[in-house]
């Protein structure tokens, strides 16, 4: 009676610390004992699930408290480990292998089923398909998802002709095994359970493959509300509704997250994950091409510029972080600092390939967060700045996203750095950006390039602006 | 549709549950800046750990000759704990970062 009453409170402690822990970072103050309060809610969670008394349960204790330091142990280390430019990669990772988790849970559960050691109730059924669709999908498309992210796959590779119809294909052939593993009932056999969580797995690879990595953020965002979904049809088969809360909180969480991606790409979700970017984008290369004047700017003039202005505004992307070089942009950052130069940073939703991570990636350069503007904020500041930075973006500053009906991403919400009186564009080279489109902000009369390698850029420049 | 209805009125109880966390979830998450969309969603991910607990409770009801089952679920509870300690570490690591510190 005692011993139920004191789980029982742990799990209903526990899942309010989740919803307690979210709420609270939802400011960069709280966030981290937000973190801190829902990994405790956590561990209460897992004592109470040790210590629960279950009628002629085996406890298996070794095999479990096993399970518990081998994770912990890895996924320590793991955590530990990586560096903050990998991030988004490793988030995928840990997401995939929550999927994974879930798979095996309805694996066994159907398994025991057919020996026959669980009844096997419609409803019992129900949950363990779509505890093996869901898992399956968020197990196989996250570990897809790290594979693209860390450069191994590349996206033509995985992506069939008519990617769209396959998928469609897939979808049903996933569903209609369901339905079979599930209308067999206990008369099933484990090779068609496996049949079944084969092809679930596919589709959940088949479902990233067409997806653009520079849309990776929605999709990695849309996995972690999936596998929040297959914790919680998992809480079902076990009947705890502390594992429904958390996973539902998740997948919520998940898609509203999602939701906002989207919104600021303006494109639909569908839009998203039919993979309609690469591809289509020839549409918009005209009228931007040959004749055109690229201007470049040395280094010593761009250094005497920024030292002699009044407000400066980086503009941060994916090339920023590939370079690593967001400390030697906080270096020059102190420098003008130093010299009364205003200095703030414009951070697009999209850039980079994951939400907030240009936020992260200057966060660990000890960029005060005050200083990071958000889309609109960042359009004022852009219209009284003297000098906007890009380094390494460069969709998320394409004006024909404003002027031009013809490019595909026309309607996208952008920086509009060419209001400010200078632009400069720290890029590698003149190819286009990861979307494949044309940019005419280059070619923009307010604009200069700098070439090369966004931290060599960068470092030279420091290097001059020492000088002065 | 008789059978859902059936359903539906003999788990009121849960659907409230359901129904209400949805709502909840949509609104706590609603608020959050830009700024911490990336270890919100770190976070979320660790929190999706929670299948942890299904993998616990089913490895203490296989029977201890079941080696199949054993062995799947050990391999499930330690990947749904690495999910979990990961994901709040990794999180924690972000977190760190984001001190306020004065603009001068």
């Amino acid at each position: 009676m005692v011993t139920t009453f004191i789980i029982n409170l742990f799990y209903l402690v526990g899942a309010a610390s989740f919803v307690w822990g979210l709420r609270l970072m939802n400011a960069p103050d709280s966030a981290r004992k937000g973190n801190f309060i829902a990994g405790v809610g956590m561990a209460m969670a897992i004592i109470a699930a040790l210590i629960e008394p279950i009628s002629g349960a085996f406890d298996n204790f070794a095999w479990i408290i096993g399970g518990l330091v081998v994770g912990t142990a890895a996924g320590y280390y793991a955590a530990v480990k990586v560096a903050m430019t990998a991030m988004p990669q490793m988030v995928s990772i840990f997401n995939g292998l929550g999927g994974a988790c879930a798979v095996i849970l309805g694996l066994v559960e159907i398994l025991l089923i057919y020996s026959g050691e669980r009844e096997a109730s419609s409803s019992a059924l129900i949950i363990i398909t779509l505890t093996i669709i869901i898992g399956g999908i968020a197990f196989t498309g996250s570990f897809l998802a790290y594979g693209k992210l860390q450069g191994l796959v590349n996206d033509s590779a995985v992506t069939l002709k008519r990617h769209g119809l396959v998928n469609m294909l897939l979808l049903a052939l996933t569903l209609a095994c369901g339905v079979f593993v599930f209308l067999q009932g206990a008369q099933g056999s484990p090779m068609w359970a496996l049949i079944f969580i084969g092809i679930a797995m596919v589709y959940g690879v088949s479902f990233v493959a067409p997806i653009g990595g520079a849309d990776m953020p929605v999709v990695i965002s849309l996995l972690n509300s999936f596998s929040g979904l297959s914790a919680a049809a998992a809480g079902l088969i076990y009947g705890s509704r502390f594992m429904l809360i958390g996973g539902i909180l998740v997948g919520a969480a998940g898609t509203i997250l999602t939701v906002m991606m989207c919104n600021a790409m303006n494109r639909s979700l569908m839009n998203v994950l039919i993979g309609g970017f690469g591809g289509g984008a020839t549409g918009g290369a005209q009228g931007a091409t040959g004749s055109q004047v690229v201007k470049e700017i040395s280094l010593a003039d761009a250094a005497i510029l920024l030292f002699y202005s009044k407000s400066v505004v980086f503009v941060p992307g994916y090339g920023l972080a590939v370079a690593q070089a967001q400390k030697i942009c906080k270096e020059i950052d102190d420098q003008l600092e130093a010299n009364g130069v205003e200095v703030r940073y414009a951070i697009h939703p999209v850039a980079g390939r994951m939400p907030g991570h240009m936020n992260v990636l200057l966060a660990e350069a000890d960029v005060p967060y005050p200083k990071l503007l958000d889309l609109d904020d960042a359009n004022n500041a852009l219209q009284n700045a003297d000098v906007a930075i890009v380094v390494g973006a460069n969709d998320v500053v394409n004006p024909a996203a404003e002027n031009d009906p013809s490019s595909p991403i026309y309607g996208m919400p952008v920086l509009k750095v060419w209001q400010a009186k200078h632009v400069i564009v720290i890029k590698r080279s003149m190819g286009a950006g990861y979307a494949g489109i044309e940019n005419p902000l280059f070619f923009h009369e307010r604009n200069k390039m700098l070439f090369g390698d966004a931290k060599a850029v960068l470092s030279k420049l420091n290097a001059e602006l020492k000088n002065q | 549709m008789e059978t859902f209805m059936q359903f539906f009125n003999d788990n009121l109880l849960l659907i409230y549950l359901l129904v209400f966390t949805i709502l909840l979830g949509f609104e706590v998450i609603s608020k959050v800046p830009t700024v911490l969309h990336t270890p919100l969603m770190s976070g979320a991910n660790a929190i999706s750990g929670v299948v942890l607990i299904g993998a616990i409770l089913l490895v203490r009801q296989t029977r201890p000759d079941d080696y199949l089952s054993l062995s799947l679920g050990f391999l499930a509870v330690a990947m749904g704990m690495v999910n979990a300690v990961g994901g709040f570490v990794v999180t924690d690591r972000m977190l760190e970062m984001f001190k306020k510190k004065k603009a001068k």
